[in-house]
């Protein structure tokens, strides 16, 4: 992918090489300038594994060397146990995973309808959800928590997860519905022909098939489950053993105010699992973003 | 993985009936249209309790005297909106947000596009790499990046200030913590976190340029620059308006990151209306929820007046350039 491409020309060997290398001159050049900058671009993670290991004296005497003198593998465990961010992490990991399994069902659902059937009332509801495409969450917040409270869902987790799969997944149905909806007809008139009912068409043909969609939607909704902050903050006011890796992180530090390296620690154990999960399906998650503009 | 997960109880039934062998995107059926709705309905529950109810609860709320979430909101007019337009407060978060915007939303855009360009090119060697490297920011957790930034822009230990120093630059600035400084810091680290998103967006863009334009072009002669001003910023420009909305709405959702980084502070210097909100339903001894629901439905005003602007601007857009071809 990296190797540029090779103009052949017919020209003495050495002048070739000549040109090639002042052709390839502004390329090289770019690439410093974009390693420099992307040095610099992550920097900030960078300088947190590092606070995570060093100790509290090593940081505070502000030198800027990154490789700690010792790493401090202490300040993890306290970060982990004393901090609660063990505990922390299970919360996250179990509203994360519930939600993506409720926003993938219901958005799939809801998507294939939406994207292969005429019905009466299928406009208003693509309307509405398209309307509602930006609402941001301070305008819904007061009235999520009321009704969580009057129907006791408050402070509990399982309020937590449903508040998160009803809001915000405009943009994952928009994506199955687009999906569906250009998938070719002939596909389940076969299979209608065969006997095949509304249900059957549905799970052993269109889902199956929407596997990239649904590795989509899944990796997004995790990304945005994970890094959500607004609604587990409120949802985890009053019952701390609640609170999701991000509310944890403020608590963490409005507690421990000069545990620097406790707090680097904990930022590291909170961004790893997504940053890998990252890393390694990097190209689902561009899909599913590209997606935005393309359609 | 969904196939197993899926059906609730009620759907395991056999379909009702045999469906009539036709075109699924003529109008269904009625046997067909009760499926339809069963689909439909874990989507018009979740959606339907947890945004559609609170838009329209917001409206009803905004109308009532409430002073916490047990206690009972007593109907009091249209006094909550004029206490809310007679807070400067109130018109000094709005004004946060929409500089907020406008720092954030053209930088994001005009430089991610330098970027995108750049990063596009097939010459370039590690492009991938770098891809992954710029848009790294953008899946890590905004709240934690939100804390861990307070200690990177520190006045004393933090890193940069300690750059600062051994460049001899300068004594050391108080970047969020002065608040001339701190919403435009913030603005940068906005800017920083979520600039991946546009510049996918924009190399998303880019792959629609078939190679054999540039290439035509390259064979009659046009250098890198001709090529770049005569042809790919000309086919991009139909695309600068859906991924600036994209880009503006994205900007009115900074809670995560003031609320962790600043808090709205110095001096509410970078209170974006979201933490306005926040302040007063949340963090205050006694919640003023209506006065909130109020500063909240107009804050939902503004989102969607702006929304319907870029919206017309889109239209028009399109006509344009209808109208040219």
């Amino acid at each position: 992918m990296s190797a540029p491409a090779r103009p052949a020309r017919s020209v003495s060997p050495a002048r070739r090489r000549a040109q090639r290398v002042v052709a390839r001159a502004p390329w090289w050049l770019a690439v410093l300038a974009l390693a420099v900058g992307g040095l610099l671009w992550v920097y900030p993670f960078i300088w947190m594994v590092s606070a995570s290991l060093k100790s509290s004296v090593e940081i505070f005497g502000a030198g800027l060397s990154l490789v700690p003198e010792t790493p401090v593998w202490e300040n993890y465990s306290r970060a982990w146990g004393d901090a609660g961010f063990g505990v922390y992490m299970l919360n996250t990991v179990v509203v994360t995973v519930a939600t993506v399994v409720i926003v993938v069902v219901r958005c799939a659902l809801c998507g294939y309808v939406l994207g292969r059937y005429r019905f009466r009332g299928s406009r208003l509801v693509m309307g509405v959800l398209v309307a509602t495409l930006f609402v941001p969450t301070g305008y819904t917040i007061i009235p999520i928590v009321k009704l969580s409270l009057e129907l006791g869902l408050l402070n509990s987790l399982a309020g937590m997860t449903l508040a998160l799969s009803g809001s915000a997944n405009v943009a994952s149905i928009l994506i199955y519905a687009g999906y569906f909806r250009q998938l070719p007809k002939e596909l389940e008139e076969a299979a209608v022909v065969d006997g095949a009912g509304f249900l059957r068409v549905f799970f052993k043909i269109m889902l199956p098939l929407s596997m990239p969609v649904t590795a989509t939607v899944a990796l997004l909704t995790f990304l945005f489950t994970w890094n959500a902050f607004f609604l587990p903050l409120v949802f985890s006011f009053s019952r701390p053993e609640l609170r999701t890796l991000s509310v944890g992180m403020q608590a963490f530090v409005g507690e421990n105010a000069t545990d620097w390296s406790g707090m680097a620690a904990a930022g590291v154990i909170s961004i790893v699992p997504i940053v890998a999960l990252f890393l390694f399906l990097q190209r689902y998650f561009v899909d599913g973003i590209a997606g935005a503009v393309k359609s | 993985m969904t196939s197993s997960t899926a059906p609730a109880p009620t759907l395991d039934a056999p379909p009702p009936g045999p469906t009539p062998p036709e075109n699924p995107r003529r109008r269904a059926p009625r046997s067909q249209t009760a499926w339809i709705w069963v689909f439909l309905l874990p989507t018009v529950v979740l959606y339907g309790m947890y945004t559609l109810w609170p838009i329209a609860a917001s409206y009803w709320y905004s109308l009532e005297e409430w002073n916490g979430f047990t206690s009972e909101g007593r109907f009091v007019g249209l006094s909550n909106y004029r206490a809310v337009i007679a807070d400067p407060g109130f018109w000094s978060s709005l004004r946060i947000t929409l500089v907020f915007m406008l720092v954030v939303a053209p930088a994001r855009v005009l430089l991610s596009l330098v970027l995108a360009i750049v990063l596009n090119s097939p010459r370039l060697p590690l492009r991938g790499l770098f891809r992954t490297v710029y848009f790294l920011p953008v899946v890590t957790t905004t709240a934690i990046v939100g804390v861990v930034m307070q200690f990177i822009f520190d006045p004393g230990a933090g890193p940069v200030n300690s750059a600062l120093r051994f460049f001899g630059v300068s004594e050391g600035i108080d970047f969020l913590g002065s608040s001339d400084t701190a919403l435009y810091t913030a603005a940068g680290i906005y800017t920083w976190k979520f600039f991946g998103i546009t510049m996918i967006y924009w190399l998303a863009a880019l792959q629609t340029i078939p190679e054999e334009v540039s290439e035509a072009a390259k064979i009659d002669g046009a250098n890198a620059l001709q090529n770049l001003r005569h042809i790919t910023l000309p086919m991009l420009f139909p695309f600068l308006l859906i991924i600036s909305v994209l880009t503006v709405e994205d900007c009115f959702r900074a809670f995560d990151l003031m609320q962790t980084m600043t808090g709205g502070g110095p001096f509410f210097s970078t209170e974006v209306i979201e933490i306005y909100i926040y302040r007063y339903a949340f963090a205050a001894t006694v919640p003023q929820l209506g006065f909130a629901s109020a500063a909240a439905v107009l804050f939902g005003l503004v989102v969607l007046v702006v929304a319907a602007l870029q919206a017309w601007g889109l239209v028009v857009g399109r006509r344009k350039r209808a109208a040219l071809r």
